[in-house]
């Protein structure tokens, strides 16, 4: 089969990009290995709600009607989103379709699926950020009698034997699962590395809401000192809640979970943690407090005056010596969590565009293969590019270099 | 980089080329690091610093350097020199100190004066063998900065942080590391 273009991926980001395509006349086909939102309906955790709120729930050509803008979805709210979507904008989506490869040829590119292949000049990689979980050296080295799980797998705390839970990672999925999981009757260890401390509300107004209008979501990629570093930031510790309410380290401290330094590994029968976890919450808290800075100088420009009072949260509260090793036989931990990140799965790529550390070469998201694009990475283009609502610009920037590609080698 | 005069006297520019070249050639990146030891008599000994590796050569500090080490008289040795473990606090607090030089630099922030002072705690009954259950390294290590520069409180703060994130001497003793001692 031949067509222009072929997006990988029905997701938020495949589809603003398919969008973006027919507003341009671009014949092209969604190959999606599922089914359209496959991985907000497959990997997902029963109780998670978007971080961002309703109004930035929106794509190109279309917004979430919904009662509360301030509210934050469900995942079956995000999956109809995204299926109505698909449908407003009559996407060409092919389902149930699994990419096999995608190798390069003198027409463009060669893309095997277990239904068929494809040949097409520009093809457009957006099947997520989140494919494979990230799980630490020396994990293999934990005894096989406790449980190990991945946020992919994990749906609720029914699901985990009864017994203490170390969660390592805590960005914003293994906070939430900290929580969650303590809340459960068990009890929790969580180990933290370097992580994004936020508030949710500042000043009456919710923080994307603060760094949309402050232009903060709308930095580019040539915009920041050091992108490499831009992009890896962990994402920030926030959660949607009907109470719009705060996560952090210190409501998780009150509620009982045990803070320890990151995970460093596993020797003998213990498990090790970094002594480090002071210094990667004082780095929290300052880096917090620059946001609000920047808000408050923000707030004094616009001579904005019917905002709350400006406000600083207490830093966070670090036992003077936390421990820096557990004895895994003593029974304390039975199930340990891996919240530490995901990355993409690249196995089906054919073209010669990885770094030595499994990276796609681009340069915000133009990948290194002439007529290759990359969608829905963090800070891609822009910092909101990981954001649902940051894959409109992205597409529509990315959408143009495409059309001038595919004129240009006509 | 921040357009601010300041000058802490270190090379910014090249470290930030350094980065940038190594990021390519992963492989000069690779360091060795060494020491010798000689035992003099009793617990006091030498050890001496000269050659490393680095840059995919092998490398030479410009003369070579000696430390002494002993035990104090109040451990009935001569104290011809520091104990080894205050030599691990000289190394974290030269560590750290070069990182806010660099990362001060680096933000535009000129330094006027900046002093460490550090204490290990320590119980001996874990060297001595007294008590299983107390160990025998520091039960913690801190670390006050004084820190005199043009900078805000909490701008001079994140130097200190960041230079903790970079330091090597911080993270060899915050994490475990895999020590192999042989007899040849």
């Amino acid at each position: 089969m031949r067509t222009s273009a072929v997006i990988l991926g029905a997701g938020h980001a495949g589809l603003a990009m398919s969008r973006c395509l027919a507003e341009r006349s671009i014949d092209h086909v969604v190959l999606e290995r599922g089914e359209v939102a496959n991985s907000w309906k497959t990997e997902r955790w029963d109780s998670l709600r978007l971080l961002t709120p309703n109004w930035q729930s929106r794509l190109p050509g279309y917004a979430y009607e919904c009662d509360d803008p301030d509210d934050f979805m469900t995942m079956p709210e995000v999956i109809g989103f995204i299926e109505r979507y698909a449908q407003v904008i009559s996407a060409p989506v092919e389902t149930h379709t699994k990419v096999t490869s995608v190798r390069c040829n003198d027409d463009g590119y060669e893309i095997e699926t277990t239904r068929g292949s494809w040949q097409c000049r520009a093809v457009v990689l957006a099947a997520g950020a989140c494919n494979i979980p990230n799980v630490p050296r020396g994990a293999e080295a934990l005894p096989s009698f406790l449980e190990t799980l991945t946020p992919m797998r994990y749906r609720n705390p029914a699901q985990l034997p009864e017994g203490g839970v170390l969660v390592v990672g805590a960005s914003s999925t293994g906070l939430q699962l900290a929580h969650e999981v303590h809340s459960s009757g068990r009890s929790v260890i969580l180990a933290v590395g370097e992580h994004v401390r936020m508030p949710r509300v500042y000043r009456d107004k919710d923080i994307l809401w603060w760094m949309d209008a402050a232009g903060l979501l709308d930095m580019t990629w040539d915009e920041v000192d050091d992108i490499r570093r831009a992009r890896n930031v962990p994402s920030p510790q926030l959660i949607g809640s009907d109470e719009r309410a705060t996560l952090d380290l210190n409501g998780l401290s009150k509620m009982g979970v045990k803070l320890v330094g990151r995970f460093a590994g596993v020797h003998g029968r213990k498990a090790q943690f970094s002594g480090s976890l002071h210094n990667v919450c004082a780095l929290a808290d300052l880096k917090m407090n620059r946001l609000l800075n920047t808000v408050d100088e923000w707030v004094l420009e616009h001579d904005l005056s019917a905002v709350g009072p400006v406000e600083r949260f207490e830093s966070t509260r670090v036992p003077a010596s936390p421990p820096l090793d557990i004895d895994l036989d003593s029974g304390e931990i039975r199930t340990v969590i891996w919240a530490t990140g995901f990355h993409p799965d690249y196995s089906w790529l054919d073209v010669p565009v990885l770094d030595r550390k499994g990276r796609i070469r681009h340069e915000a998201g133009v990948v290194d293969s002439p007529g290759m694009y990359l969608m829905g990475l963090s800070f891609l283009r822009r910092r909101k590019s990981s954001f649902i609502h940051g894959a409109g610009d992205d597409a529509r920037d990315l959408s143009d270099h495409l059309l001038g590609y595919l004129d240009a080698t006509r | 980089m921040n357009d601010k005069k300041a000058d802490n006297g270190v090379n910014v520019e090249a470290l930030l080329g350094a980065r940038e070249a190594l990021r390519d050639a992963p492989e000069g990146a690779k360091f060795t690091w060494r020491a010798s030891c000689k035992w003099i008599s009793g617990t006091h000994s030498r050890s001496t610093v000269h050659g490393f590796f680095g840059l995919g050569k092998e490398q030479k500090h410009r003369t070579e350097f000696t430390f002494e080490a002993d035990h104090p008289e109040v451990f009935s040795s001569d104290d011809n020199g520091a104990t080894p473990v205050e030599l691990v606090l000289a190394g974290l607090a030269s560590c750290l100190t070069a990182g806010i030089a660099s990362v001060a630099q680096h933000r535009g922030i000129q330094l006027r004066a900046v002093t460490a002072t550090l204490e290990g705690g320590m119980d001996i009954q874990g060297i001595l063998g007294i008590d299983e259950d107390v160990r025998t390294g520091f039960d913690g290590i801190k670390v006050t900065y004084e820190i005199d520069g043009d900078a805000s409180k909490d701008d001079i703060k994140a130097l200190v942080a960041q230079s903790q994130k970079r330091s090597s001497v911080f993270d060899i003793i915050t994490n475990p590391t895999n020590v192999t001692v042989e007899v040849v």
